[in-house]
């Protein structure tokens, strides 16, 4: 029986909780924007970007996707913004910019 | 209740009276009786004063306390005579039994005024005899069965034999010196 | 066919387990409740249980292993007493939150310090409300008893709680008695097998255990809890009497020993109500009306029905194994207090701390403690919390 996580919702009663708060399922974080925790967020810029791909494996919250050996735009449904990709950079094409990019 | 049987033990750490009280506990329960067989921990040392407890009892034993009176007293160090109030509540229809080499005569001045019965052996000659080491607990554990008389000398030893096979199954060897032990100091205590 | 033997209470526990052939056992030696391993790892070296015997290197380890072991789906026990299970303290609550069935076979001794070996039950006391179901027992055979029907309580649908099995440190783990077992095969088929719904071994299924609670769902898990333990109270009445048709034996929340008509009674837990007993039929040869309730399920309280058994009391002694350090009551007494007080039902009561550190408990000392309750019934007593057996 995988937990519908969606039910278990801040309105929830307590008889609908899992026991011992259990959760049924993997990879449920994807479910949640945690992106949405910061005030700060990397910009990506693709001409800058010679595909190294360094960037990818550092990313705590594996929100730089990649695809034919190549990264995309940033997930921004789940980078947090801590800043460790710009570190990993050597080009220079990834900068820490404002708030809700 | 009044149909208990209450021993007590004095020893010293490391001279086995706690098992042998175990023992003693093993065989009444073989002969169908109801049985407890407990030590009182203190310092665990050796040569340290041990005390340890049987009841021997037609009926359930519900108690959990230790000894206060027993019937019977079981010294098996005779040093412990200088330090410990051995015969403290020991009841004068009872019996008190001492390893010691010493003639009774000797020994009973150093018995606070008990009244009761007192018997003697010397579980060392016994036992160096027997064993050829010394393991006064054997000796003891017949004595206090003949003095007390929670079973006969028969039906003793039998279970013994039984018991000891049990216990010595890795080292049969020592089995006869055991049972020699226990046939002597039947013999000896007086 | 039911065997008699004689065994002490930790030979006793250790029986009990080699016929229930747990999954896992991770244990730390502790006096006086290393025989229980070192008896059940003996089992293990010589083929005759197929548990995975893990010798961890601290309690701490031993409660985290157990909870890892659980978790996997594995049915697990472990032993422990005093500073041992305090040194388990933050994993006997993820054990209960976490909703681990794991039995705990704790010897109770005293807390430290001073540091002492001997009984009280100042441990279990201490982790009284860790979530955890409670039994305790007065002798050997109970210890057995209770085991035997742990992890049918544990594992219950509605439960799913660790248990503690308790049992007092020398006073009956170390003393050899009479006691009746049960055949292998009754036990396995009483125990049964352990198909856990979710596990961390279960290919088929993804899961994660023991996720953050924020405060918007915290309180709803601590409720949900709440119910479980709630519940384990009738599975704990059901087991008994199953377990009652396979050993002639009939358990429940607590014993009630000639409480009939009883006006004086005391509540008290573990060895020393064998002890009581005597006193009680002592004092009933003398005619006065003397009872007594021996409390077996302490988690959860079984608080109406204690306070149903002492409604036609006058005067009630409730015997705390603890120093609770409260300045007022200890467990027993607030508990039984607290029950009274609902039930609308005015006693005169004492509560005695006694038995410390393995301070022995004699027939007399009980009898004391009527005396008291006899006084206190014809005159009332201001002197509600009383220490028994303390040299003044």
């Amino acid at each position: 029986m995988a937990t519908d996580i969606s039910k278990l919702v801040e309105t929830c009663s307590w008889r609908d909780l899992t026991e011992g708060m259990q959760i049924y399922e993997g990879g449920t974080s994807a479910k949640f924007h945690t992106g949405e925790w910061t005030a700060v967020k990397p910009e990506f810029d693709a001409e800058k970007c010679v595909q190294c791909l360094l960037c990818v494996p550092v990313c705590p919250d594996s929100a730089i996707p990649v695809s034919d050996y190549k990264r995309g735009e940033f997930d921004y449904d789940h980078c947090k913004g801590c800043g460790i990709c710009v570190n990993a950079c050597k080009p220079g094409a990834i900068k820490m910019k404002g708030v809700n990019k | 209740m009044s149909n208990v049987v209450e021993i007590r033990w004095h020893g010293r750490g490391g001279q086995g009276a706690k098992t042998a009280a175990l023992l003693l506990a093993d065989v009444a329960f073989q002969t169908g009786k109801y049985v407890q067989g407990f030590p009182e921990y203190g310092p665990e040392r050796m040569g340290a004063p041990i005390t340890a407890y049987n009841r021997i009892s037609d009926t359930d034993i519900r108690v959990h306390s230790n000894i206060y009176d027993p019937e019977f007293v079981v010294v098996v160090d005779e040093s412990l005579l200088e330090t410990v109030h051995v015969t403290d509540g020991l009841k004068k229809d009872g019996a008190i039994v001492i390893n010691t080499d010493k003639p009774k005569e000797e020994i009973i001045p150093q018995l606070h005024g008990y009244e009761g019965k007192v018997y003697t052996i010397d579980a060392r000659k016994v036992s160096i005899a027997a064993l050829g080491k010394y393991f006064p607990n054997t000796p003891m554990l017949a004595a206090i069965v003949k003095v007390s008389g929670v079973m006969d000398r028969e039906t003793f030893m039998n279970e013994m034999r039984a018991s000891f096979a049990h216990k010595f199954a890795s080292k049969p060897e020592v089995i006869e010196g055991n049972m020699k032990a226990l046939e002597m100091a039947f013999d000896e205590v007086k | 066919m039911a065997k008699r033997d004689r065994l002490s209470g930790n030979e006793a526990v250790a029986e009990a387990l080699r016929q229930i052939n747990p999954d896992v056992m991770p244990a730390f030696p502790i006096t006086p409740s290393t025989e229980i391993p070192q008896y059940f790892s003996k089992y293990v070296s010589d083929g005759r249980v197929e548990t995975e015997f893990i010798p961890v290197e601290s309690e701490h380890s031993a409660m985290s292993a157990a909870i890892g072991a659980e978790s996997a789906g594995a049915r697990t026990v472990s032993a422990t007493s005093s500073a041992g299970m305090a040194y388990m303290w933050e994993e006997l609550y993820l054990a209960s939150a976490n909703r681990l069935p794991i039995c705990l076979a704790l010897v109770n001794r005293a807390l430290s310090g001073p540091i002492n070996i001997n009984c009280d039950h100042s441990d279990s006391m201490g982790a009284r409300d860790a979530g955890w179901i409670q039994i305790y027992a007065e002798n050997n055979q109970e210890a057995y008893d209770n085991m035997v029907q742990a992890y049918r309580i544990a594992e219950h649908k509605d439960v799913r709680l660790p248990i503690m099995i308790c049992q007092d440190g020398f006073i009956t783990s170390h003393a050899v008695q009479n006691i009746t077992l049960l055949d292998d095969e009754d036990v396995k088929n009483f125990v049964g097998e352990y198909y856990p719904e979710h596990s961390l071994l279960n290919p088929n299924e993804t899961m994660a255990v023991g996720p953050y609670s924020v405060s918007n769902f915290y309180m709803e898990a601590r409720r949900a809890q709440a119910e479980a333990l709630h519940n384990a109270k009738a599975v704990v009445k059901e087991v008994a009497d199953e377990f009652a048709k396979i050993s002639g034996r009939q358990y429940g929340w607590f014993e009630e020993y000639r409480m009939e008509d009883a006006e004086l009674a005391i509540v008290l837990i573990g060895s020393a109500a064998g002890t009581a007993k005597d006193a009680v039929d002592k004092l009933r040869e003398e005619g006065k009306k003397a009872g007594l309730i021996k409390i077996r399920m302490f988690r959860p309280f079984p608080a109406a029905e204690i306070a149903e058994a002492l409604k036609n009391v006058k005067a009630v002694g409730l015997m705390d194994r603890t120093e609770s350090f409260n300045d007022s009551c200890g467990p027993i007494g607030s508990e039984v207090t607290t029950a009274l007080f609902r039930a609308k039902k005015s006693c005169e009561t004492i509560n005695y701390v006694y038995g410390l550190g393995g301070r022995d408990v004699r027939v007399e000392d009980i009898e004391k403690v009527f005396a008291d309750l006899e006084d206190a019934a014809a005159n009332g007593t201001t002197e509600t919390y009383r220490y028994l057996g303390v040299r003044e």
